[in-house]
């Protein structure tokens, strides 16, 4: 008897405790959130782009010109090239994924899907997504190549803007650039990008330094000439350096995009969604108001209907709710409005088996069993209608997981779950609590409080 | 038990809501309602700061646009949902500047949405895989489960019935969806089919309530010998049918609590659960057990016709 009330006053401290890990660390509920330990700090909700809003991309990789067997290293690759330009907005906790193609998906593209929380300007976040840096390095045209001049109404002549005649292209790209880095002049303080070629770029470069000598060699970006240095001497050590009017930003992005490199496979966009982060804010709050009035009604119905029991059981779903959070937060799980609905409807099934269990000793209670022998009864009978109702919603929720798209495994994931917590927080909490009230005797306050429904 | 007795009256019931589900199916054109999410298209929705212009006005500008046929829909007090083809970065830009009277009337955009037809057609595809997956899984799950229960009705005819019912369950809500969609222009999207197959999930585990307390009490009647099973049938429904509706119950109030306070994107969704658990309980009293009746007295007719040609 004592061994298994002491068991029952642990269950409600793990509750307990699961309560305060999940208010300590959630934002909005911690006052004092700011200086609170890492650990709460680092698991709050995660929610889902239709939540926190943001935007939700999905791109085709042309995987044509790879062959058969190196699809997935590409696809890989590219992964790592978009998620390196992705950081680069500094998003927190972008989502970049690659989506394999087969049968199973339903197409044989092989795809990628970025998501961006709090990203809005879907036009600026594809454009950069998309864009790769093209460096060039030019050399002076040869004497005599006409140059492009326009005179506007005042009579004023003006060379043509981006110097194009008067530069010629080299064989020298970004292609054979190994890495960039971010460097500051030691005098003026101006923040420069260094670049260092691979073994072809070193000598493609010492060619052309030694060609040029006294001469302009631009060095070109997206098209534009960014910097129009003049050659001074031949540089063999492959190193070169960008000192344009960059601010410390550009400069930074600069170098992040060039050192992201090109990407390996082509990508088209294939479908865009932005949520706006008040639609995002306003769902998060309906979503928590359903819930709880959901909870409440479902706490009254159980507390009206079966009593004694009833409340036992609102207990235990109140654990189960508590459990179920702190491992939304833990494993963790992205929220989204289908996450959420899953949850709501999993605190409706997971009285499920309290009602059986419940229905089960009342029915053994009347066939004129003590109260004890009923909850033990009622327990062990009432085990394989649970298994076996619960176990076609699982089912439902593994296939629905394995072959959804990310909205469908939101939902399929959190309903899943909570079929099979509830499962074991119904049955075994339920029982721990029920055994430890034994001392509520066999009178008739007993048995009313026992029974249900609208019976005396 | 009166189910049992009058089994024909309620299976004709159900019969007949099932025609009408069908029936406004085809009135209504279920088939023509298919989001973007299955066609592919655009849902661009902004809120506008100020008085947003006329919907006329709009219309005449947005269709120089050269967007093919746009469709501009009041909502709310300020804003506007437009519907059109799938957009690109800059044709997105164009109409976004089109709205706001080319910056005139400031406006924030609350929801953008392009999905290109490959995608709609993959969803297409993968939705049609799912339901015949799950439904596949619940067949096989039930013949397992009653494997051993085999007299006097087999347990692939238990199957059999709970897909029947299953069906039944489906069809409705379905039906209903129709007929809204009509009247308040609700799309199918993603989560119609997720609901749909939730359903299945759900409704199944109602049926199988009721049928888990049929096989316990053919279980116990095992030593008496001869069986009666329209009597047995109705004295397991008379067993469970409070359980079976209070464990609905629990989870249609949450439903129901999910249609008034959750989130604009999940209402409609939680209604067609509602309707869904709603009509899969009442299946699994009204018309499973009744059918389960129904299949033993003809396999017992059939089997004194044979024993009487003999």
């Amino acid at each position: 008897m004592w061994k298994k009330r002491v068991l029952a006053l642990i269950i409600l401290l793990i509750g307990a405790g699961l309560v305060f890990f999940v208010f300590k660390s959630e934002p909005k509920l911690n006052k004092n959130f700011a200086t609170a330990s890492s650990f709460f700090k680092n698991h709050p909700f995660r929610l889902g782009l239709d939540l926190s809003g943001g935007s939700h991309l999905i791109y085709k990789a042309d995987i044509s010109q790879v062959p058969a067997g190196q699809v997935s290293d590409s696809m890989n690759a590219l992964r790592d090239v978009i998620e390196r330009r992705v950081n680069l907005f500094g998003v927190s906790e972008p989502v970049v994924q690659v989506q394999n193609g087969g049968f199973i998906s339903g197409s044989t593209d092989e795809k990628l899907i970025v998501d961006l929380p709090g990203v809005t300007d879907v036009e600026k976040a594809t454009e950069m997504i998309g864009q790769t840096p093209l460096l060039e390095f030019k050399t002076e045209a040869p004497a005599g190549t006409p140059q492009q001049a326009t005179v506007d109404k005042n009579g004023k002549i003006t060379l043509n803007a981006n110097l194009g005649p008067q530069f010629v292209s080299t064989e020298l790209t970004g292609r054979y650039l190994k890495k960039a880095t971010l460097e500051f002049d030691q005098n003026t303080r101006e923040p420069k990008v260094g670049l260092q070629f691979d073994a072809t770029g070193t000598k493609l470069f010492d060619q052309i330094t030694k060609d040029n000598v006294g001469k302009i060699v631009a060095i070109y970006l997206d098209g534009a000439p960014i910097s129009t240095p003049v050659v001074r001497e031949e540089i063999t050590g492959g190193t070169a350096e960008i000192s344009g009017s960059f601010t410390p930003t550009e400069a930074k992005q600069l170098v992040g995009r060039l050192n992201s490199g090109a990407l390996p496979v082509p990508i088209t966009l294939l479908s865009r969604q932005t949520i706006g982060a008040i639609l995002g804010s306003n769902a998060v709050h309906a979503g928590v108001k359903a819930s709880i009035i959901g909870f409440l009604i479902i706490a009254l119905f159980l507390i009206l209907w079966y009593r004694l029991p009833g409340l036992i059981a609102v207990l235990a779903l109140s654990i189960y709710v508590s459990i179920i959070l702190a491992l939304f937060k833990l494993i963790p799980v992205t929220l989204s409005a289908a996450g959420m609905a899953g949850f709501i409807i999993s605190i409706g099934i997971a009285v499920d088996a309290n009602v059986l269990i419940f229905e089960r000793v009342k029915e053994e209670l009347r066939s004129g069993r003590t109260i004890s022998d009923a909850v033990a009864a009622g327990f062990s009978r009432a085990w394989f209608s649970i298994r076996d109702s619960n176990i076609s919603s699982i089912i439902t929720a593994i296939i629905l997981f394995s072959f959804g798209t990310s909205l469908i495994k939101g939902f399929a994931l959190t309903l899943g779950m909570g079929v099979l917590v509830s499962m074991l927080s119904a049955i075994t909490i339920t029982r721990i609590f029920l055994y430890t009230i034994e001392f509520v005797g066999e009178g008739k306050v007993a048995r009313f409080l026992f029974s249900s429904g609208l019976s005396k | 038990m009166f189910v049992i007795k009058n089994k024909k009256i309620f299976i004709s019931i159900s019969v007949a809501l099932v025609i009408l589900a069908i029936i406004s199916m085809f009135i209504f054109k279920i088939n023509k309602r298919l989001g973007i999410d299955f066609t592919g298209g655009a849902l661009t929705e902004v809120a506008y700061k100020d008085a947003r212009p006329a919907q006329a006005d709009l219309n005449a500008s947005l269709q120089t646009l050269g967007l093919g046929s746009i469709l501009l829909q009041p909502a709310g007090d300020n804003d506007y949902i437009v519907k059109s083809r799938d957009l690109s970065e800059t044709e997105h830009a164009q109409l976004l500047k089109t709205l706001s009277l080319e910056g005139k009337n400031a406006l924030t955009e609350t929801n953008f949405n392009s999905i290109g037809p490959s995608i709609g057609q993959e969803l297409k595809f993968k939705a049609l895989l799912l339901i015949i997956l799950i439904s596949l899984g619940i067949i096989l799950f039930i013949a397992f489960a009653f494997r051993k229960v085999s007299k006097p009705i087999s347990s692939w005819k238990y199957g059999i019935i709970v897909v029947l019912t299953l069906l039944h369950d489906v069809a409705i809500p379905v039906g209903i969806f129709t007929i809204l969609s009509h009247f308040y222009g609700v799309e199918v999207d993603a989560l119609f089919v997720v609901a749909v197959l939730t359903i299945l999930g759900l409704s199944v585990s109602d049926t199988i309530v009721i049928f888990d307390r049929i096989r316990e009490n053919l279980k116990n009647q095992a030593h008496v010998g001869k069986i009666n099973f329209p009597e047995t049938v109705g004295k397991s429904l008379e067993q469970s049918y409070v359980r079976s509706i209070c464990t609905s119950l629990t989870v249609i109030l949450v439903l129901l609590s999910l249609f008034f306070f959750g989130p604009v994107s999940t209402k409609y969704f939680a209604l067609m659960l509602t309707a869904g658990m709603f009509f899969g309980t009442y299946s699994s009293i009204f018309l499973a057990s009744p059918l389960l009746v129904w299949v033993e007295e003809i396999q017992a007719k059939n089997k004194e016709n044979k024993k009487s040609k003999k």
